[in-house]
Order: structure tokens, then sequence, then C-alpha cells
């Protein structure tokens, strides 16, 4: 017997800490004397309050969507890839290189390599760390964060010595072909309001897609079903002839691809050129958002939209209230994911037994009531 | 203390976990200097009622008196405290540690751990000559076999000064002539006065040790009587509350082709020889039983055989043809492909995924089954009508699809993995532990059911460490110890104490 | 290369060495008794952002550390109350540590100082003096004029922080508390089979949050050192990697002291190495300055990738204690 109804597990539970986790983060915003109600006002109005808002909130959001299903494709197979900030940037490179060499016709061609490349190239840079965990049971969390740090690394070297045009100081490749360019929020909503002012591109609609995609792909297909095995355990999974290393390289490559696709968003979307750290946090934020959603696509999205909302209500706030750091968005990151992920039974284990007592009570009533 | 109070006294012990209610209602008294006996199908609330009288737990309701004195237990210190000591089903040894190490646990003197230690290997050197339970000081707890570790755990109590001493489920693990072993070591310790309460599903050993026994049913004692004045008979219709059979009913086995030829297989595994050249042909329409203590080489046959590890030497055959027992092709996925159906030892870890629903279980190793798929996707319906198919036929109650595995009962989830490996009538059927935690009532139907599959024909390996189930079903039995065959036998002709004597690895010649 | 230079590296190896020691046996402590301490990294980074700012603000250094020391252990309470307490994930419990440390030590680095996120400079009783050994030169010309030995003196051992002399004596007193006292035969039992201790009647809950909270103070001394010895005041995410460094480092010394100290020496050195020649020249190629940057990260990969040999981790670790009916 399950000790709640489901829609309590899956949309209750997360609910209350994520309220939980922005409590506590208002807190921080009074410590810092500050005030709470009035910072949230501003991020609301400046997430949600116009059309600029909005668009900047989704585009973010578009990030969060691809980081976020690559920590949850992952999770499903008890894979913790902590390796979504480097694996993006990875993908951007992949982005730059086919978008700098190929004199691309049209965008819709470009987007495809694009989209092609980016993955690829992200998907190959999480292949060795979950080579390692599979092959040599080396601790994945660990090595997708060494491999974070080499990722950085790596891009200001490429970024300085190969892709900066010759004269600029600025580590940053040369700007993408006009061809390439993708329509933005303008282009395909203005009727909504949106402008060329945001940053919104039809990526958006990739993120959508994978979403869908990602959901058939765990729910719907014979690999779904192996991960999901797989992640609940491993020796089941070897009874059943379903191979550890095949599960664990195989959600790696989707996971490492679904990351890198977030740079098609950033780097031929909106920056479009290659330039240093444009991640700027989207694969660490992927983490909350999987968490918080529950690893569903449709939680991951609701968890997107709100991070995307708080990205760009922060950067707002920034200019109304300069008390308060940007960097505040990354203490409410951390409250969610402390919150919705590691504190989970702090709040699921009184609201058991909230509902277990509210099941005995209704039993005891219908005991009292005899049949007709 | 009064020289007449019993040892231990349970008053209206209740407990519940959630919405199970383990325990009902308990009372107890047991004697001083006595062995009391407490049997009950799975889950009948005996280990519940033990850990709270450990401490391990706390009762929802009731009082426990120890010598007649109300004796609140809050924790397992203050059991301790109370001489109350208990050696679990599932050895509470830090595997790692020294025997004295694990001894002084919790029970040192002063912070610094020399002078605990030389007083220890003392105390020990002088508890193992007064009780006969002879074990080195100084040696790995992982590397000691199985009785050995039983016994460091008496002596854990021992040097704790426990008067009252619980054990449960104890003889699981040790070869029958370890079991006698066990059986002295406590007459010894009852005869010093010391109250031993025994835990345990076989009759034949209550019947054999008790002064006293008491009888649990879901989650109620329903009977507590003189042992001299029941029978196991008599004790197994209060266990299930109807009359039950006792023996298996078949016919002698009519063996054809062979179907599994093993030949020298060997498998090394963790850095250990777990298989030293096993060789045994199965036939149709037989049953090989495999007995012996866990731990000699059984489990790894099983996995090989299932595909889920690699021999390291050796060959094997199904009807004349290799089955690749190494490298890519030994997986579970081409067993099942060749007919091999595989029940394996622990259905939680490896035949069900707890939090899957009845109807994903009931595909598992199967999923690639072009019946449950429709093109590039799964046939959820599908699924979930074979489900429904297969759980009214196998009797598995609640008839559920929807419902996640881990809340089925024992036997019912043991007869959801047995419905998906035995509906295909697969040649062959690697069985392992059968009924291990399962209620009698799904014995009884899991056991017909292999009969039922060996009479259409099929070849059954059955490993079982329950030497009555080796005897009851098998129509050859072999004897496997340290990663060998010891021997084999035909089930009329040989008895307990021939096959506990290979179990311990006793050859032929020297018995 | 002379000797004196070599003597430079290995005076550098020490210094770098010192944070990763401690945090690395910080981890050794928490994860022998069972539990995953991935937020060694956040207690590191908050520790260093305390210690400096109290430093600064007190004009003493040793306030600045216990203020480190109370930042890091509060996170590491933290830590155990989701993780033994709740029963969470451990790894995700460490990874919310990592991005509070973080973002809390900014954001409250931006109110205090208004200086972009970091501490203002540290100078005087605000940091850690080198201490002098008796009879040891301190300036490069005296030192060079040495023979072998009073350079190597000189050198190498005089002229550190108090923090590292400590650190260095905590590998031996680790050693003897794990194998010498009844607290560590309980600690390392309950990181192997916690139901072993919980049925000899010591609480598992006390055990695991003593290791947590010890492991907590040690990267207090970690991160304070940071701050106010090796360097002059806190700046943004200072604590670079060595969190997970010290993590790799212990899986490296297979857990144990000793061990422990040879991993954290070792990598201290590459460390050294890169801090000293920024471009390496091979013959014709120049190996460039952002390879020697994400060299120490390289060797965790290679360390943990197991060219070592096979660790095995204290067998309960990671999962929590959940009793058994």
């Amino acid at each position: 017997m399950d000790k709640m109804p489901k829609w309590a597990d899956v949309i209750l539970i997360p609910l209350i800490s994520v309220v939980l986790a922005l409590v506590v983060s208002g807190l921080v915003v009074a410590l810092i004397g500050e005030s709470p109600w009035r910072a949230m006002q501003v991020m609301v109005r400046g997430a949600f309050g116009s059309a600029y808002g909005w668009g900047y909130t989704l585009y973010y959001a578009t990030n969060f969507i691809f980081t976020g299903l690559a920590v949850a494709v992952a999770f499903h197979a008890r894979l913790f890839n902590i390796g979504g900030e480097g694996q993006a940037a990875i993908g951007g490179l992949g982005v730059a290189i086919i978008l700098l060499n190929v004199a691309w016709p049209h965008w819709t061609i470009a987007l495809i390599a694009a989209l092609v490349f980016s993955a690829a190239f992200a998907a190959a840079w999480a292949a060795v760390p979950a080579y390692l965990q599979a092959r040599r049971g080396s601790h994945i969390v660990i090595t997708t964060i060494m491999f974070n740090y080499i990722a950085s690394a790596l891009l200001v070297y490429l970024l300085v010595n190969v892709f900066r045009v010759d004269g600029s100081m600025a580590p940053e490749s040369a700007r993408f072909a006009e061809t390439v360019h993708l329509p933005g929020g303008g282009d395909f909503a203005g009727f909504l309001g949106f402008s060329a002012t945001t940053p919104l591109n039809v990526s958006i609609f990739l993120a959508l897609a994978a979403c869908v995609l990602v959901w058939v792909l765990i729910w719907r297909t014979r690999l779904g079903y192996e991960i999901r095995s797989f992640g609940h355990s491993e020796s089941a999974a070897v009874y059943a002839g379903i191979s550890p290393y095949r599960i664990t390289m195989i959600t790696m490559l989707i996971s490492g691809g679904l990351a890198g696709m977030m740079a098609i968003n950033v780097v031929m979307g909106e920056a479009e050129r290659l330039v240093l750290d444009f991640v700027e946090g989207a694969g660490f934020v992927g983490i909350a958002v999987a968490l918080m959603g529950r690893s569903h696509p449709v939680g991951v999205v609701l968890a997107a939209l709100l991070f995307g909302a708080l990205y760009q209500g922060g950067a707002e706030l920034q200019f109304e209230m300069p008390a308060i750091s940007r960097e505040m968005v990354v203490v409410i990151q951390a409250l969610v994911i402390l919150f919705t992920g590691a504190l989970d039974n702090m709040v699921r284990m009184p609201m058991e037994s909230l509902f277990l007592s509210l099941r005995r009570r209704r039993e005891d009533a219908a005991r009292k009531t005899p049949a007709e | 203390m009064t020289p007449t109070a019993p040892a231990i006294e349970l008053k209206g012990i209740s407990k519940s976990f959630g919405p199970v209610q383990a325990n009902r209602d308990i009372s107890l008294s047991v004697a001083r200097g006595t062995i009391h006996g407490i049997v009950g199908e799975n889950g009948a609330g005996k280990s519940t009622l033990m850990s709270i009288l450990y401490g391990f737990y706390k009762a929802d309701r009731g009082e426990i008196f120890i010598n007649g004195t109300l004796t609140p237990i809050p924790d397992s210190q203050a059991a301790i405290r109370a001489g109350i000591g208990m050696v679990h089903q599932h050895f509470k040894l830090v595997e790692n540690f020294t025997v004295v190490e694990n001894v002084i646990l919790g029970a040192e003197d002063g912070a610094f751990l020399t002078p605990s230690i030389a007083k220890a290997r003392k105390t020990l050197t002088q508890l193992s000559e007064d009780y006969g339970l002879r074990v080195d000081p100084d040696a790995i707890i992982e590397d000691l076999s199985v009785g050995h570790q039983q016994r460091v755990e008496i002596l854990k109590q021992l040097y704790r000064h426990a008067d009252i001493l619980i054990l449960d489920e104890p003889t699981g693990v040790l070869t029958p002539t370890e079991a006698d072993q066990l059986f002295r070591i406590l007459e010894r310790l009852r005869a010093e006065g010391k109250t031993i309460i025994l835990i345990t599903h076989k009759l034949r050993e209550i019947m054999d040790i008790t002064d006293t026994v008491s009888v649990m049913r879901r989650g109620e004692m329903t009977n507590t009587v003189k042992t001299a004045d029941t029978s196991p008979a008599e004790l197994a219709e209060m266990m299930v509350g109807r009359k039950v059979l006792l023996q298996v009913d078949k016919t002698p086995a009519i063996p054809g082709e062979v179907v599994l030829s093993v030949q020298d297989l060997r498998v090394r595994h963790g850095g250990v020889d777990r298989l030293k050249g096993v060789s045994f042909d199965i036939r149709r329409g037989e049953i090989f039983g495999i007995a012996g203590v866990a731990g000699n080489g059984q489990t790894e046959l099983l996995e090989v055989l299932g595909g889920m590890i690699s021999a390291s030497g050796g060959s094997v055959t199904m009807f004349g043809a290799p089955l690749d027992i190494s490298g890519g092709g030994a997986n579970g996925q081409t067993r099942r492909a060749r007919g091999i159906g595989h029940v394996p030892e622990d259905r939680q870890t490896e035949g069900l995924i707890m939090p899957f629903e009845a109807w994903e279980n009931v595909a598992f190793g199967y999923h690639k089954d072009p019946k449950y798929n429709a093109g590039p996707l799964m046939d959820h319906a599908a699924m979930q009508a074979d489900c429904a198919d297969k759980m009214a036929r196998y009797d598995v109650r609640p008839p559920n699809p929807r419902l996640p595995a881990r809340n089925f009962s024992g036997g019912n989830q043991q007869k959801i993995v047995v419905a998906r490996e035995m509906d295909r009538a697969p040649d062959l059927l690697l069985v392992g532990q059968p009924t291990r935690g399962v209620d009698i009532g799904a014995i009884e139907f899991i056991h017909k059911q292999i009969i039922a599959l060996r009479d259409q024909g099929k070849a059954i390996l059955l490993v079982s460490v329950e030497l009555d189930e080796i005897i009851g079903l098998s129509d050859r039995i072999a004897v496997m110890f340290d990663g060998r065959i010891m021997g084999e036998r035909l089930p009329d002709q040989t008895d307990q104490n021939e096959l506990g004597l290979l179990m311990a690895g006793v050859t032929e010649g020297a018995a | 290369m002379d000797f004196l230079t070599i003597l430079q590296i290995l005076d550098s190896t020490v210094r770098l060495a010192t944070p990763l020691l401690l945090a690395c046996l910080a981890g050794l402590y928490s994860e022998r008794a069972g539990i995953f301490d991935i937020g060694l990294e956040g207690k590191i980074l908050a520790a260093a952002f305390f210690s400096a700012a109290v430093a600064f603000a007190s004009g003493s250094v040793w306030v600045g550390m216990l203020a480190g020391i109370a930042a890091s252990m509060a996170l590491a309470a933290l830590h155990g109350v989701a993780s033994i307490t709740f029963r969470g994930n451990q790894l995700i419990s460490g990874v919310a540590i990592n991005f509070l440390a973080a973002g809390l030590t900014v954001v409250i680095a931006q109110t205090w100082f208004q200086q972009g996120g970091r501490t203002p400079q540290l100078a005087g009783d605000a940091r850690f003096e080198n201490i002098v050994l008796p009879g040891a030169a301190t300036r490069i010309r005296d030192i060079a004029q040495q023979g072998p030995l009073g350079q190597l003196y000189s050198e190498l051992i005089s002229g550190h922080s108090i923090i590292v002399y400590v650190a260095f004596a905590i590998v031996p007193l680790t050693w003897w508390v794990l194998y010498r006292t009844r607290f560590g035969l309980r600690l390392r039992a309950v990181g192997e089979n916690p139901a072993a201790v919980d049925t000899a009647g010591i609480s598992v809950v006390g055990l695991r949050f003593a290791a947590v909270l010890i492991a907590g103070v040690l990267c207090g001394i970690a991160g304070a050192y940071l701050a106010t010895a090796l360097n002059a005041g806190f700046v943004k995410d200072m604590s670079a990697g060595r969190g997970f460094i010290a993590l790799a480092a212990l899986i490296f010394a297979k857990w144990r002291p000793w061990y422990a100290l040879s991993a954290c020496l070792l990598f201290g050195f590459f460390d050294a190495v890169g801090n000293r020649y920024q471009n390496i020249q091979l013959g014709e190629i120049i190996v460039p300055v952002q390879f020697m940057q994400a060299l120490p990260y390289i060797l965790v990969v290679i360390v943990l990738a197991g060219l070592v040999g096979k660790a095995i981790p204290p067998r309960a670790g990671g999962e929590p204690y959940v009793k058994e009916r």
C-alpha cells in the first residue's frame, strides 16, 4: 500500500520544497538588509511584466530545459552528471567550428548542422567520464566536475590562440555569417509583442521537441525501459541481460548531447559567435531544474521557467537593488537543490504521516457508518 | 528480582509500521533457564517482536518485564544493560575487523584501545573454553566460515554478560553438523542458567531443542504450548491456520535426452576461485537439486549459467550446442533466447525492479519480445493485458497490474517472478532459493509449478539451502562445497545426515 | 636546475599541499564514517570568506579562523541534517552546499565590502605570518650562501605559517585516533557496517555527526589558510576545485592518513610546478599556460581512472542507514 496519493508525490512535495527554498532565500535577502518583498516584486515584474521580460525569461528557460533534461536523463540511470557546464561549452565549440567553416545557404540547414555538431561534441566530452565510470569505476561526479575545469581551460586556450580574430584583444571568435542568423521572438511571435531586443529565438522549439523526445525515450522505448531498470537496480539489470556498460555509455552520450544543444540557443541564437564562458552556470542550474522537475520533462519545463524568471528577474534586481548581488540566483539555486533533492525526506515524512492519519480517519468514519 | 519470576514477560505489545500492524497485543512469558521457540510464517511478526525486546524498535503499546521488574527498553543500550543479547539472522559484524575488535565494539573499557583489546583477548579465551566456542581472536571476520562468524556473534553477547539470548533463524546458514554443534552450545548455555529465545521456521529444530514454543500468525501470538505436548503437524497447522501438506507430491521422473551439459566449469570472481571445476548433466524431465551451505559456489553456478557473470574456464553445452560462458555472448538476453528461464536467488535485488509496477516487471528480461512491442515503442496495453492474465493463472494477489512490486508480499512477489520465468515453458529453468521468505501457501504453489514444468519434459536446476526442499523436490541431488561437487545422491537413497556431511566437505572416503 | 630551485619548488609544494591535506583529512573522517562529502569545496570556500572577512573586521587572524571554522561547521551540520537525519542523497546535499557557499560568499561579500565579491586585502595581524624556526635564514641571499642542509632547513622546513605545521601534525594524530582509540574503532565500524554499531548499542547518528563536524573543523582550517595565509584576502571561487582534488587524493590514498599525506604532496607538487613554469618549452612544442593550469584536474582524472589500482571504499559509504525490520 502506498503511503500517499500519487499527485501528492509528484506535485505537492516538490511545490512545498520550492516554496521552502524561496522562503529561505527571502530570509537571506532580509538578512543582508533588503526587503525580500520588494525584491520579489522587482523580480516578478522584471521576468513577466513585459514582452521584453518574457523574451529573456524564455531565452534563459530554453537553456535550462536543455541542461535540465541532460541531468534528468542521467538521473534515470542513477548517474549524476555534474558536467553539463563543460559539455555545453564543448558543444558551443562544435557549433562555432561548423558555422565558421562552412558557408551555409540558409539558417535551417545550418541549424541542423549545429544541432548535430553541438550534440556530438558534447557527447564526446561526456563519453570519457562515462567510460571511466563504466569500465574503471571512477566516480562520475568527480570526473565530470574535473572535465568542467578542463573544458574551461581548453576553451580559453582555443579562444585566445585559435579563434581570436587577428588584431582583436577580445577572446572571442569571428561573427557568424548573416545567413545563419536564427529567427528571433520578433520574427515568429511578433504579434505577442516580442521584438529583436531579446535573445529569444527558435531554439525554444528545439528545447520543447527535446522534451517530447525525452519523454518518449524514457517511458515508451525499450532503451528507456532499460535505462530506468538499470537506474533502479544494477544487479537486476545484469540479471535481465541489460549491459551496465552499454546503458552507462548511451545514457551519458544522450545526457551530454542534450547539454551540448544548449549552445545552439546561446552561441548561434544569441551571441552569434563563440565567446568566453557563455554557459554562465546553466549546466549547474540543470541540476536544480532536474531535481525540482522530478526528472520528468513536464517538471523540467516548469522548473526551467522558474529559473529563467529568476535569472531574468535577478538581472533586473541588480539595476533596482544593487545591494543584492547577482550571485543571489546561485543561492536560490543551491536552496532549491537542497530542499527538493537532499532534504526531500524532511518534507516527505510529515506529509506521509499526514496522509496516513487522514486515511485512518476516513476508514474509521466508513466503519462507523454501516453499509445500507 | 524474585526467584520465581519469569526471565522475560511481555504484556500487550503492539507495533505498527505505517499502515501495517506488525504486532498486535502480544503477551509472552519465558521461564529462566529454558529454551523457548517462536515459530510463524514470514511476516508473522516474529522478528519485529524480538527487535522490540532488543530495543531496536519502540513498541507503540505494551510493557516488558525482565526477571519480574518492569524494564522499559527504549534502545539497544537499555536491552544490553538488562542482560539481553541478540544474534541476528544477518550477522552484525564488521567484516574487515578482527574477532576481538568486533567483540569489544560498544563494550570497550575506556577511550584507548590497547588495554581493551588485551583484556578482551583474555576474556575471550576463557569464554571459548567455558562454552566450547573456539575462535581465533585475531582472525579477520571475512576469512572465517559462517559457522565461526556465528560463534563470534554469540561470544559478543556473552562478553556483554547477556543472560537472555535471542537467536533469529540461526541455522539458516549452517550445515546440519554445524547446526548440531550450535544446539550443543545452546544446551550448555541453558545448563548455565541462560534463557534462550529461538526464532525459526524449521519445525524439526523446535521439536529437537526447545522446552516451550509459541506460534505467531499475522502479528498475533496464537498459541504457547509445551514442546513435549505438540507435533510438527500441529505446529504447522497453528502457523497457517489450516491443515498443510508437509510432503511434496510427485511421481517418479522420466528423464529424457540431455538438455544441459556442464564440463569442468570454473569461475573466478572478485579475485577468488568460486567454482573449481564443476561437471554435471541435466536431462529432460528431471529436477537436479544442488544442496550446500550458502557461499559454496551455488550462487556463481546459477549466475554463470544465467549469463550474469563470466566463467574463467570449462564449457557448457545445451542440446549439444555450446553456450557462451564468457565474453559478449554471455548475457541474460542470449540465455533467454536459448530457452533458459531463471528464477534468481534474490527477487528483490535481481528478479524484480521494486518501484516498477507489476506489468513492467512481468516483461523484465523479455522486454524485447515482439509481443510487448509495437514498432520502436513498447506496447503498454499488451504488457498490462499479459500481466493480468499471468496474475490470474498464477494466483498473484492482489491481481492488480498497476501495483508497484514492492507493495506485494514476499510470496506474491515470487509468484510474479515464477509466472514470468515459467510461463514460457523454457527448456531449462534455473531456480535459486525459490521459497526463501515465502509463506507456506505460496511454497506449496511454487513447488507444484516446478514439478508441473518437469512433467512437461523440461530440465530444472534447483539451488536451495533448505535441505527439506532439495530432498522433497529433486530427482537427483548434488552437494556443493568450496566450489566443487562433493557427490551425487538419489533422494530416496540418502538422508539429512549423509548430505550434511557432504555439505561440510567431508569426502566419501572419510565419511 | 640547481638544488635551491628544487627546494623552492618543494617549499611551494608544501604550501600548496597544506589546504589539500586538511581537506583530504576532513574527507577521511567523513567517508570513514560512511558519509560521502563532495561539499568539501563549499566548506573551504565559506571558511575562506568568513575567516578573511572577520580577520579584516577584528584585526585578528585567529578570530578570523574561528569564524571560518564556524561557517564550515554550519555547512557540515547542514550536510549532516540532510544526509544523516533525513537520509537524503549525500551527493546532492554536497552539490547544494557547494553552490550555497559559492553564492552566499559573494552575496555577503558584496553587502559587507562592496568590492565586487571580494574582501579587502589583509595585512599585519589579520594574516598568518610565516614562522622562522631558530637559526634559519630568511633572505634569499643568506640562504644561497648556506650548505645544502642549511638550505633545506631554512628554505623548506622553516618559514611556513603555523597552519602548515599543524596540518602535518594532524596526519599522525589522525592515524592514532583512527587505530588506537575507541572513537576511531567505532568510526571505522560505522563506515563499514552501521548495523553492527547500532546493535552494539552505539548511536549511528551521533558517530556520523561527530565525523561530519570534524570534517567541518578541518575544512574550516583549510579555508582560513587559503584566505589568510596563502593569500591575503578572499576572492570569488578561490577554492578552485581544491575540495574535489582532495577527494581524489583521498581515493588515491585508499582512505588512509599517511597515504593521504603523500597523495596531497603529489598534487601540491604538480600545482607548484604549474605555478612556477607557466610556459614550458618541450623542443618545438610550447606547452600552453592553460594546460599547466588544467594539469591538476587532468591528474585527478588519471588518478581516478585507476592507474594506481582499485581502491576499496568504506563499505557503507554513501548509503543512509535505515534500520532493517
